[in-house]
């Protein structure tokens, strides 16, 4: 695809969407927590008001340069995900800066926030930090094993790496989606998704009441600030692919929302009903049900 | 001074000696300065609004009070349909609840972690052992006033407040730093003298710097 300037505020334009769309999700996902747990929950606006807060605060400190590039790191990767999948299917202006081998640059962008996260919480030279990045680190790296295969498995079954091309293919009827020609590719990474987003079962690495939530202990303020930012678009961006490759994409904004909202929900459900896993639990977990449904993926494609 | 606090030699693994004092090394001893608020009024009204309607308290329990913070969080009272939330630590928390009494050796930590909180932060005191000593007037080793200590921006009055007194202070809270009036972290900076020398008269084992973080 040819670069033109516009792209750039349409590429804005997308990311004010998402993150208006990511801030009312989480806090409505929040509420929905709340319920089954019979509390009335957070008001729909509370994540705004957070947001301001946290970025309003007078003073902050700081550990050192890769302390301050931590939580940069952290919001580019879930913006530069964002940036290269297209989000509208067919849609000039939402397509963005998708171009022909964009799903390894996703697959790269998906571990490149965690990685600066890892530099920066080690930076902060907190015990609870270290201890969960090192949790962090080593289960992103197995949920993201079946992740890789899947992707694998659907790049040899439609024979190509970008991402426009494969919502292409899956046009014309939900049957076409990959949801059901490839069935086991597409459990192989809805397993994988529950251990990136951060909810119960897999949240052992935030996990506040055993290691004060965990990497981020040491961040403050506009630090703070900027990984909430984050933690609002990263889940979206990572959906927005899953949509696309698994869910048949989506041409207008409201099944765009529609779709997002429903593959969130599926890691909500779970979160609530399971209790968590300690960390060499999820990651045997990931290795015994979701690599092999992976490699089963990729041997019958 | 503790012997781990004192300045010594210490030989790495790789075979190199370097010196450690940690108390300089361990600390950054820089003392509170007084922040400013935003230029415009406008802004700082915008960011008084979010701050009354987002506090993050931490969860730190320093007396028995700390028994009537936990029905907060359940389906009960759920303080968190006003915004409160409590946090696990003290760099992104806002409010610091004394809960109950305060003996010297817990007012060590409290400054700690208070000091490590960050600009505008708030501190409520829970209960009457936090006013006047309540119960423990006479006990040799709980503070009896807490604002000798810290600045304590409302106090709930109680030999223990009820939960729903702790909600409605919350709202009382948010008045203040609505208008303008919860500058406790500034008040701590501008005395800061005579706040340490309060603190050091009562902490006999004082083995920290003067200012933490």
């Amino acid at each position: 695809m040819q670069f033109e300037w516009i792209q750039i505020p349409y590429a804005l334009l997308t990311l004010f969407i998402v993150i208006n769309f990511g801030l009312l999700m989480n806090a409505l996902v929040a509420k929905i927590g709340a319920r089954v747990g019979r509390r009335h929950g957070i008001p729909i606006y509370q994540n705004y008001l957070d947001l301001i807060k946290n970025y309003g605060l007078r003073s902050s400190i700081t550990h050192g340069v890769m302390f301050y590039l931590g939580p940069v790191f952290r919001l580019s990767g879930g913006v530069g995900l964002l940036m290269f999948v297209p989000t509208i299917y067919g849609s000039i202006m939402f397509s963005n800066f998708s171009f022909a081998g964009d799903l390894i640059l996703a697959l790269y962008f998906i571990f490149f926030g965690t990685l600066g996260m890892a530099l920066g919480a080690a930076e902060s030279g907190h015990p609870h930090a270290a201890l969960g990045v090192s949790r962090g680190l080593s289960q992103v790296t197995t949920a993201e094993l079946p992740l890789a295969l899947a992707v694998f498995s659907i790049a040899l079954q439609y024979q190509t790496l970008s991402v426009t091309e494969i919502v292409a293919a899956q046009q014309g009827g939900v049957l076409n989606w990959t949801l059901f020609t490839n069935p086991l590719a597409v459990a192989a990474a809805m397993l994988s998704f529950l251990g990136s987003v951060m909810r119960p079962p897999f949240d052992v690495v935030l996990a506040p009441q055993e290691i004060p939530i965990g990497p981020p202990t040491e961040y403050h303020s506009s630090y703070l600030a900027l990984m909430q930012t984050n933690r609002v678009i990263f889940p979206i961006a990572k959906m927005v692919i899953f949509m696309n490759l698994f869910f048949g994409g989506a041409d207008n904004w409201q099944v765009f929302f529609l779709k997002i909202f429903l593959i969130y929900m599926f890691a909500v459900f779970i979160g609530v009903v399971f209790p968590r896993f300690r960390v060499e639990q999820s990651i045997r977990w990931f290795l015994i049900w979701a690599v092999p449904l992976g490699i089963l993926s990729v041997v019958l494609v | 001074m503790k012997e781990e606090l004192q300045k010594r030699i210490i030989k790495g693994p790789d075979g190199i000696e370097f010196e450690v004092e940690p108390m300089r090394d361990y600390y950054c001893e820089a003392a509170p300065t007084v922040m400013p608020a935003a230029y415009s009024k406008i802004v700082e009204d915008l960011f008084n609004w979010a701050r009354s309607e987002s506090i993050w308290i931490l969860g730190f329990g320093t007396g028995c009070g700390a028994i009537e913070m936990r029905p907060l969080m359940t389906p009960r009272f759920d303080a968190y349909r006003y915004g409160v939330q409590w946090r696990p630590t003290p760099r992104q928390s806002n409010l610091f609840i004394i809960s109950g009494y305060l003996s010297v050796k817990t007012l060590k930590r409290v400054i700690r972690s208070y000091e490590q909180m960050q600009n505008p932060k708030y501190v409520i005191g829970l209960g009457s052992c936090t006013i006047n000593g309540g119960m423990y007037w006479d006990s040799y080793n709980t503070i009896k006033r807490l604002d000798q200590y810290l600045p304590v921006d409302l106090y709930i009055a109680g030999c223990m407040p009820r939960p729903e007194a702790l909600l409605a202070g919350f709202v009382d809270l948010k008045k203040l730093i609505r208008s303008g009036k919860a500058e406790g972290a500034n008040e701590y900076a501008e005395n800061f003298d005579w706040y340490k020398a309060n603190q050091k008269r009562v902490i006999n084992d004082w083995d920290m710097p003067d200012y933490n973080w």
